[in-house]
């Protein structure tokens, strides 16, 4: 048989949950590089437009992120003013008391202290007075009431924004979880489960983070970058200059270092992937490598990547860690620059002291915006390319709607035919094609052939799993697309091999069948398909809480509790995959007999691996590469001489001669 | 632990961290320097109108500045190559031990939590050892650099320092206690959104199936509000954060003007000291809250510490000697394979009754021999004892006459291979895999096994034939698929003893029973022990041991124990359907 291609690809190959979740819970979600979105602007302006049933309280929250940000800016210059008037007391306190302040300028003119002269001419003093308290309080207690003002509107728009964006969020996932009940069953079939489930799950915690974080803090910072600018040539253009030659040499430095880094960065993930693969394989496959005799070479592999590894994270860790230095010795080199140009401005009374301070506190909490907006942009990428899978999920097609107008009777006789129905998952190559069958109410039809041969596609067209290319299936004489899938899907109960239970007691999980069941009716379906006597054992019963390692309950037992929950629903129509995993001896047997008491007095459709149930059935089905190439009883097929025949000899019969001295040979599955 | 971990590891780069240190406190005393630089400007410079002045001390701040700027870079150089040398060598130790735990070990831990400990838990010692290099030390360097340089500037005022401080530790610190909780309730209620999805994809027949659609969206809705809700919680409180630590370095600014402007104006202080002694009680404030930040990666690497602590401290139970007897070859030269046990007892650490009560058998080269018995009845621990997966508790597992914990890994590593219960593949191609047991065999010895194996059609009919790449543990095979190449691989090794473990489970019945025929024509020679599920595949065993409760109670062939052995006859019946068997 060959590999299947991605059209008839059945589930088995997919990760097991426990692979799964390993994968999902390993942890390296934040050491992935961030992804790239394909379409960036229209994925970006989608992420925003899920924010548009909030745009009142958006912009509620963005005017108090202007407040903040220009009170913030202004303040500096405020305070710039408070020490003048301690600046301008210092001074007039060294001067003689009564002398005005013109004729003081004059004296030192004529001493040929020019600068100094000129510094005390540009200053509001009072000679021989000291501190002006009264003002300085009063702008001390300005300053501190802008101060209080703007962290108060910081903490409201952070207040507000958090609520509305777990808001959006919320109905963000509530519109994820509605649509993966919307998708068809081969969108989930046609794709790797981690895929959707990291679409549905870690992409919606990143758009979650990038609206959260990036997206008020890029504004903020944005308005708080332009306001500072406009107060920097406010207080004095010329040192604002100064200031500003500084922006485009961080920009080039950070722009180096970051691509080189960026280059690293990438360098340092694949090794990391590569290395933590091999952990991964050399733990998973522990024992091989014993049985193999690979523990030395497994060691010298590892070595090997893990000094790739160190040297790439070194190289990575190093170059990213200099764009703080760097970006620091700029803003230092601006910080002389004012210090000096400043100094001198002042020095010739050209500039208040307090003006030059606040200027200095301004290029200071210049760099730090910009270096948020850089980590933000970054954020806000990898949410929009989370934004973008996302929405991917949410636009696929669905199943058809509804077009349900026939209803049943509560107790369906469980007719069922296919009526010329073909069905293939893609156009290329058809799957099943105009096949033909009754299934009378009560009787058990047994599909057989080798894996991959379309067994379980069949049954999922009864369940509407999928819909037909063409012909119909009808239950009861309704065609089943006239039914509504809910109530087609509540006449019929389906026992997978794939023993499926969710995260909750066994109790719960049995009456997952039929919500509505008494305490008594779980128990009596429980101990009916022989749940019951393994449940008393455990020590906490029907409280027993199923984990996602199954440690607490064999495979077989759960097999056991998915059948009792079937019981439970007590469906007209049964579907049954006959398990081939390794189950022990004695629950099979439970199983097997479990599965026989559901049966009865159903019609059933039987995955069958068992002789005792094929030989049974009513009618056998034998597929073969999507076809059924034989249907009839045994006594018919094994007349037949054909596939089934052969089938019958290669397994059941083994080397005997004779077909009906084999009772005693099982089925080897 | 953490510590410890950290002690241990650190050592042999003492020299670089002592490097770190000194290029960081020249860096935090350059930092520090400046404002004091500027302090002159204004004091001496401005004040007096010495315009000379300002320009040599513009000049001297320019070279602080570079040297802030060497030595910062430096401090970064170090810290990275130490930091990163100490991950690599607590990964290589993590690797080094778990490579040499015998299954036994390896069960213990798991081997998911195992690959958590040796990737992940090490990620983050590694960051926190970064992190503590670049700023964790700097921290405590600016606090006391900048506390003795505003003193330096004012002593008056450096009750600012002793105030504002401690108001900001206990604000931020009961911040951060109170969202820890919440940020883990978070955590626990995003993995319990994460979980009902995770369940509605894998589970997404059965949903359907019995329309619980409605059900499910409702467990959903609860836990996307419990979500949102403690979102909103963790919300308010961390958007407090920040407008607190801005209203506190506020405060301390505008006290810094109030209580100057008056040490000023006393003639206690200069203007310029006044600027730069709030500078430096800004960056004190900084530091400390840096610290704070800090210290919160703190808790969660040392859980991480105590967890890779847990696996470096496993002494190993197996000891394998380095160079062993050779095995001793048939008249042929060929190898021969025989296979005892002599009175083998085998007991779980901690379990209070023994796997294996005293077993003897021998399984002969030419023989198959077969091991039935319910689950728990010790078939698998039997076979692992071979190939030394597990050492025996009491008596002898011998091959070919020698102990195999007498053998060295390689020999007994070339007698015995087995296919274990649960197929797994590692990444690479097929014939990567197949080549995983014997390095040297050629293409044509990979068809052959895959021929044997029943694995030749499929793989001759995909893409690239040998070179069809194999993704991390075989997932991209179907499991009947995967158990293929896992005996193919056994195969292409050609020992003398194949241990299968219930290897033909995920076979279809066609393929298993083609499988089996082809065996017994191709391996006639080697010794073969199965364990088996189902009485069919072991049949035509030569000799079949009936394993309960630890012991042996029944072998012979499958004719004999029909005959005489009651759990034989029990297990052969309940594998029938009642009307078969009458």
């Amino acid at each position: 048989m060959a590999f299947k291609t991605k059209k008839e690809q059945e589930p088995e190959v997919e990760l097991t949950e426990d692979e799964l979740n390993m994968k999902l819970d390993d942890g390296f979600g934040d050491m992935a590089p961030p992804r790239k979105a394909q379409h960036f602007w229209p994925s970006a302006k989608r992420l925003l437009s899920l924010l548009a049933p909030e745009k009142v309280l958006l912009s509620v929250v963005f005017g108090f992120v202007a407040v903040a940000v220009v009170l913030n800016v202004i303040a500096p210059k405020i305070l710039g003013m408070a020490m003048d008037v301690i600046f301008a007391g210092f001074v007039g306190a060294q001067m003689p008391e009564g002398v005005p302040q013109d004729q003081m300028v004059a004296g030192l003119r004529a001493d040929g202290q020019d600068d100094l002269a000129e510094m005390i001419s540009g200053m509001e003093l009072v000679p021989g007075a000291g501190v002006d308290f009264q003002q300085l309080g009063l702008i001390i207690a300005i300053v501190l009431a802008m101060y209080f003002v703007a962290n108060a509107f910081m903490w409201g728009q952070g207040y507000l924004l958090n609520k509305l964006v777990m808001r959006v969020v919320y109905n963000l996932r509530k519109a994820v979880e509605d649509k993966l009940n919307r998708l068809p069953l081969n969108y989930f079939d046609t794709r790797q489960r981690g895929d959707v489930l990291s679409r549905v799950t870690n992409d919606v915690d990143n758009i979650q983070t990038a609206l959260q974080q990036a997206f008020a803090q890029l504004v903020q910072s944005a308005l708080t970058v332009i306001g500072i600018v406009i107060m920097m040539f406010v207080v004095s253009w010329q040192l604002a200059l100064i200031a500003l030659v500084a922006l485009p040499l961080s920009a080039v430095a950070a722009g180096i270092i970051g691509v080189r880094s960026q280059k690293l960065f990438k360098h340092q993930w694949k090794a990391t992937g590569t290395l933590n693969g091999q952990i991964e394989e050399a733990f998973s496959g522990h024992d091989l490598m014993k049985v193999f005799g690979r523990e030395d070479d497994a060691l010298k592999q590892f070595d090997a990547k893990n000094e790739d590894l160190y040297k790439a994270s070194f190289g990575a860790q190093f170059m990213s860690g200099t764009i703080f230095p760097v970006m620091n010795f700029i803003s230092y080199l601006a910080y002389v620059g004012i210090a000096v140009v400043g100094g001198l401005r002042v020095a010739s009374g050209q500039m208040s002291l307090g003006d030059a301070t606040a200027f200095i506190q301004y290029s200071r909490e210049f760099t730090q915006p910009l270096g948020q907006i850089a980590g933000m942009a970054n954020q806000l990428q990898s949410g929009v390319a989370s934004a973008e899978r996302t929405f991917e999920l949410l636009d696929a097609d669905e199943q058809d709607p509804e077009t349900a107008d026939a209803h049943l009777p509560e107790r369906a006789d469980g007719h069922v035919e296919f009526h010329h129905v073909s069905f293939s998952y893609s156009a290329e190559t058809s799957l099943i094609e105009d096949l033909s069958f009754d299934a009378d109410p009560g009787h058990t039809v047994a599909i057989v052939g080798p894996t991959g041969a379309g067994k379980t596609t069949l049954v999922n067209l009864v369940m509407r799993f999928y819909e037909l290319d063409s012909g119909r299936i009808t239950l009861d004489g309704v065609d089943i697309t006239d039914l509504s899938r809910s109530e087609l899907r509540s006449k019929a109960g389906m026992v997978l091999q794939d023993a499926w239970l969710f995260n909750g007691s066994i109790m719960d999980n049995i009456r997952y069948g039929r919500l509505d069941a008494t305490d008594e009716e779980v128990y009596a379906a429980a101990d009916a398909t022989y749940v019951d006597r393994f449940v008393r054992a455990l020590p906490d019963g029907y409280d027993t809480v199923i984990d996602d390692g199954g440690t607490n309950v064999s495979a077989g037992e759960r097999q056991l509790i998915t059948i009792a929950r079937a019981f439970l629903a007590n469906p007209s129509l049964l579907i049954l995959d006959e398990a081939t995993s390794s189950v022990d001896t004695r629950t099979e047997v439970l199983v097997q007999q479990a599965m026989n008491a559901l049966r009865t007095d159903r019609t059933s459709f039987v995955i069958a691996h068992r002789l005792s149930t094929i030989r049974d059935a009513d009618t056998i089905l034998v597929m073969e590469a999507g076809r059924i190439v034989e249907q009839g009883n045994h006594e018919e097929l094994i007349e037949g001489q054909g596939a089934y025949y052969r089938l019958y000899q290669s397994q059941f019969a083994g080397p005997a001669e004779d077909p009906d001295a084999v009772t005693d040979s099982i089925p080897a599955v | 632990m953490l510590l410890r971990l950290f002690a241990q590891y650190s050592k042999p780069y003492k020299w670089w961290i002592a490097a770190v240190l000194l290029l960081q406190l020249a860096t935090t005393m350059a930092t520090l320097y400046l404002p004091s630089l500027n302090a002159s400007i204004i004091d001496e410079g401005v004040v007096n109108g010495d315009i000379d002045y300002i320009w040599s001390t513009g000049g001297v701040m320019l070279a602080v500045a570079l040297i802030q700027v060497v030595t910062a870079v430096g401090a970064v150089y170090f810290g990275a190559r130490t930091s990163m040398a100490i991950g690599r060598d607590i990964r290589r130790s993590v690797f080094h031990s778990v490579a040499g735990f015998s299954a036994r070990e390896v069960n213990q831990f798991g081997a998911p939590t195992l690959i958590t400990r040796g990737t992940n838990d090490v990620q983050q010692v590694q960051m926190l050892a970064l992190m503590g290099l670049n700023f964790m030390v700097t921290a405590p360097i600016m606090c006391v650099g900048g506390v003795i340089m505003a003193l330096q500037e004012d002593a008056g005022l450096s009750w600012l320092v002793w105030v504002s401080v401690p108001i900001l530790l206990v604000v931020v610190g009961f911040l951060v206690v109170k969202l820890m909780p919440l940020f883990r309730t978070m955590q626990d209620r995003i993995d319990g959104i994460n979980s009902v999805l995770r369940e509605q994809i894998t589970g997404i027949r059965v949903i359907r199936a019995f329309v619980r659609e409605p059900y499910e969206t409702e467990r959903f809705r609860e836990a996307n509000e419990k979500l949102t809700e403690t979102g909103v919680k963790v919300g308010q409180l961390f958007v407090l954060m920040f407008p607190v630590i801005g209203l506190i370095l506020h405060l301390a600014t505008a006290a810094v003007m109030w209580f100057g402007g008056q040490r000023v104006d006393a003639g206690e202080m200069q203007p310029g000291a006044l600027t730069a002694f709030l500078q430096y009680l800004l960056q004190i404030l900084m530091a400390v809250m840096m610290g704070t930040f800090m210290a919160m990666m703190v808790p969660r690497a040392m859980v991480c510490a105590d967890r890779i602590s847990e696996v470096l401290d496993v002494e190993p139970s197996l000891h394998e000697p380095a160079a062993g007897p050779e095995l001793p070859t048939g008249e042929d030269g060929a190898p021969r394979g025989k296979v005892e046990f002599k009175n083998v007892t085998f007991g779980y650490p901690g379990a209070e009754e023994p796997v294996l009560k005293g077993l003897s058998f021998t399984a002969e080269p030419g023989k198959t021999t077969a091991i039935i018995g319910s689950t728990g009845a010790g078939k698998s621990t039997l076979l692992n004892l071979i190939p030394r997966l597990y050492d025996a508790g009491g008596g002898e597992v011998l091959i070919d006459g020698v102990n195999v914990q007498a053998l060295d890994r390689n020999t007994l590593s070339k007698a015995a291979v087995a296919v274990p219960q649960k197929p797994y593949l590692f990444s690479g191609t097929v014939a990567s895999n197949l080549r995983y047991g014997k390095d040297e065999a050629s293409d044509a010895e990979l068809w052959d096994a895959l021929a044997i194996a029943q694995a030749a059609d499929f793989v001759r009919d995909t893409d690239g034939a040998l070179d069809m790449p194999i993704s991390q543990g075989g997932t991209n095979v179907s499991g009947g698929q995967r158990q293929r190449l896992c005996i193919a691989r056994a195969l292409v090794a050609r020992p003398s003893v194949y241990l299968f473990d219930d290897s033909f489970s995920a076979l279809d019945v066609t393929t298993d029973a083609n499988l089996r025929t082809a065996l017994a024509e191709n391996i006639a020679d080697a010794t073969i022990i199965l364990v088996a599920q189902r009485v069919a595949t072991i049949t035509e065993a030569d000799q079949i041991l009936v394993l309960d409760d630890g012991e042996i109670i029944g072998r012979g062939t499958h004719e004999q124990l029909l005959e005489g052995n009651e759990t034989y006859q029990q297990i052969v019946e309940s594998q029938m359907a009642a009307e078969e068997v009458a």
